[in-house]
């Protein structure tokens, strides 16, 4: 019966064309959200604002204030007196103050001797946002210490992402989610609409075994989850410029196992919810919101309470997103991230055994 | 064999008797007609026959397949029109038929003897949406769409509800044909009127069956006088009616009320006791099928 099923996906396939504004927003959905991560919601530090209160213009100050003025990421906004901190602050005129000691180029030489500990500048940062003002001053100190003053007593390199772009970071959070939006989701809401409107019915009550029926369904969504990830990649690479330096090749592969783990998901919705609303809820609040809480999209997975770092386990955006980061930003091959992808492969055979165990060719 | 065999059939959904202890037999080539109506358990039962529920207790053969242990047999020989519209509504009339001819591994080609007297009537529109027809034709296109891969039994669950009177009929026309070709056909419907056009119908209610007969043998066991009455206040006249002597039950039916008696009514007294009436009309009728369920209803 191979020919039936060819029918089975140019139906499907027409439901989907047919039905306009659903692809329109498929499409646009990863471009917007990569935009909208991209450039607009950034946690990298932007023309943050600096002041300097410096009791004497040393020739050490001088030099920490011509560093921060090269910065492309700061802007030096001018020496300020000490009592006017709070108000620059406050007026939002400036994010960070940098106060620096009297007597600093002394004070710099007896730190380098080892005869003093004492700090000898001061950050006064407006941590109105948290994100910003962290990320601020862990540049801006990298900044001032790289000082010709001050380079005996550290050296940091940012290997990877030396400017911190968050981008970076964000690019394989935003293919977590938006494979689990368009595969899990749309497949659990085309086969649910099929018992809404009685059709499946009439699918049942025919030689056919609807598990063949469901595979029909998946495989355009399948074609489209591809062109989405094709955007995606071509969008990171050309817009956001990340660099990929370990090939496309890896990230694919892994990625069309992350599809179809997605797909086995959705069915597994289906074969819950009953109306299609449900299966939007169900995708929505059991899918979307672990994977922005709990997979590293957006928080890092160490810094969750140690119950979450566990339930995180189970959440295979965890894993996916995590190995395309390896992948995208550190440039290591597919084989570095073996155990991911085994993960993944695991999961999958698991999910979509479930959910055919689960799937009734009957109404009850 | 008979087309379809039901042996005390029972289904319940949680504390709901949907279905109890039904029996009944369809032969070969039989336009049978379940009549009852909503919440009767007429659809309970084509969901049973056509194995997309499986039974409490109780046993039924479809085309000689059991439901429970055969019924993937029965899915490949029968035709099943839901109740509700169950197309495509996006897809065209003939991309949905096509659909359908796929299904069952058939092409259009091969069934469309059988189904040109319908299909022919919307072929002109082969290209429109099956969501844009109008119910009449919508209701077309799913019998062809049931009858595209030539099966044995077809189950017609309500197919006239929501549909004009002009295409209920034409409807029953092309049932007739159907027949012809051998086809058994169980059809439900909630309008009694429809029930004459059935070669055997069942009077169901509440899960259970009342009565199975033709038609004819259904009216003609009913074994009272029956009259029709009618006055300028109906609402009045029903009340008292029914208290009058050699009255059984009076009812609303139509514009008038029916009125059934036992062997002490006489129409003659009647007439008398209701002279004060205004424009009393009093007349004998034959009972009609809907007489026939509402007795058996009430006892």
């Amino acid at each position: 019966m191979k020919q039936n099923f060819g029918s089975f996906v140019k139906k499907e396939s027409l439901h989907i064309l047919r039905d306009k504004r659903t692809m329109l927003v498929v499409m646009l959905i990863p471009v917007v959200l990569m935009i909208l991560f991209g450039f607009a919601i950034s946690t990298e530090v932007n023309n943050v604002n600096v002041a300097v209160v410096a009791p004497e213009r040393t020739d050490g100050v001088r030099d920490a204030v011509e560093k921060l003025s090269q910065n492309e990421y700061f802007t030096f906004k001018g020496y300020i007196s000490s009592d006017e901190i709070d108000l620059n602050l406050r007026s939002g005129k400036v994010g960070v103050v940098v106060v620096f000691a009297s007597d600093y180029d002394r004070r710099v030489a007896q730190v380098k001797d080892g005869i003093s500990t004492k700090p000898v500048i001061q950050l006064v940062v407006d941590a109105s946002n948290v994100n910003t003002a962290g990320s601020a001053t862990a540049y801006l100190q990298g900044v001032l210490l790289g000082s010709a003053s001050q380079q005996a007593m550290f050296e940091t390199r940012m290997l990877f992402n030396p400017q911190m772009k968050s981008a970076y970071n964000f690019v394989p959070g935003i293919m977590g989610l938006i494979f689990i939006l368009v595969c899990a989701m749309m497949t659990s809401v085309s086969i649910v609409r099929e018992k809404e409107v009685g059709t499946m019915e009439v699918l049942l009550v025919s030689p056919v075994r609807p598990v063949k029926i469901i595979f029909a369904k998946m495989i355009p969504y399948f074609v489209i989850s591809c062109i989405v990830l094709v955007i995606i990649l071509l969008l990171a690479r050309y817009l956001l410029g990340v660099p990929m330096s370990g090939g496309v090749s890896g990230i694919f592969s892994l990625s069309l196992l992350y599809l179809l783990l997605s797909l086995s998901l959705g069915l597994l919705v289906s074969t819950i919810a009953s109306t299609q609303i449900a299966a939007l809820l169900v995708s929505a609040m059991v899918m979307m919101m672990p994977i922005l809480m709990l997979s590293g999209m957006l928080f890092p997975i160490e810094n969750l309470p140690k119950f979450f770092q566990v339930v995180s386990n189970i959440i295979p955006a965890r894993w996916y997103i995590d190995a395309v980061r390896k992948m995208m930003i550190q440039g290591l091959p597919l084989v570095a991230v073996w155990k991911n992808g085994v993960i993944l492969l695991g999961m999958t055979v698991m999910i979509l055994a479930v959910s055919l165990k689960k799937f009734n060719d009957k109404l009850e | 064999m008979n087309a379809i065999e039901v042996h005390n059939l029972s289904k319940s959904y949680g504390k709901v008797q949907a279905l109890d202890n039904v029996s009944f037999s369809v032969e070969r080539g039989e336009l049978f007609g379940l009549i009852g109506p909503d919440g009767a358990g007429k659809t309970t039962l084509f969901r049973l026959l056509t194995t997309l529920i499986s039974p409490d207790s109780g046993r039924a053969e479809v085309d000689g397949f059991d439901i429970v242990k055969n019924y993937h047999e029965i899915r490949s020989c029968v035709g099943y029109m839901p109740g509700r519209f169950s197309l495509y509504p996006d897809l065209s009339v003939e991309e949905n038929l096509n659909f359908f001819a796929a299904l069952f591994g058939v092409t259009v080609e091969d069934s469309y003897e059988l189904i040109a007297p319908i299909y022919k009537q919307i072929e002109p529109f082969r290209t429109r949406r099956a969501g844009k027809l109008s119910g009449g034709m919508k209701q077309k296109l799913a019998l062809s769409c049931a009858l595209i891969h030539r099966p044995k039994v077809l189950f017609l669950d309500e197919p006239t509800t929501g549909v004009d009177a002009v295409s209920r009929s034409e409807f029953w026309d092309m049932l007739s044909t159907l027949k012809e070709h051998g086809l058994t056909i169980l059809v439900s419907t909630p309008y009694m009127d429809e029930a004459s056009r059935c070669d055997r119908i069942a009077l169901c209610n509440e899960g259970r069956i009342l009565s199975i007969n033709t038609p004819k043998g259904i009216v003609s066991g009913f074994d009272r006088q029956l009259y029709g009455i009618k006055s300028k206040n109906m609402f009045a006249l029903l009340e008292r009616a029914r208290r009058s002597e050699g009255v059984i039950d009076c009812y609303p039916f139509g514009e008038k009320h029916h009125l059934i008696t036992n062997e002490v009514f006489d129409i003659e007294q009647f007439k008398i006791q209701f002279c004060d009436v205004k424009d009393l009309e009093i007349e004998p009728i034959e009972p009609t099928i809907e007489d026939v369920f509402i007795k058996l209803m009430k006892r």
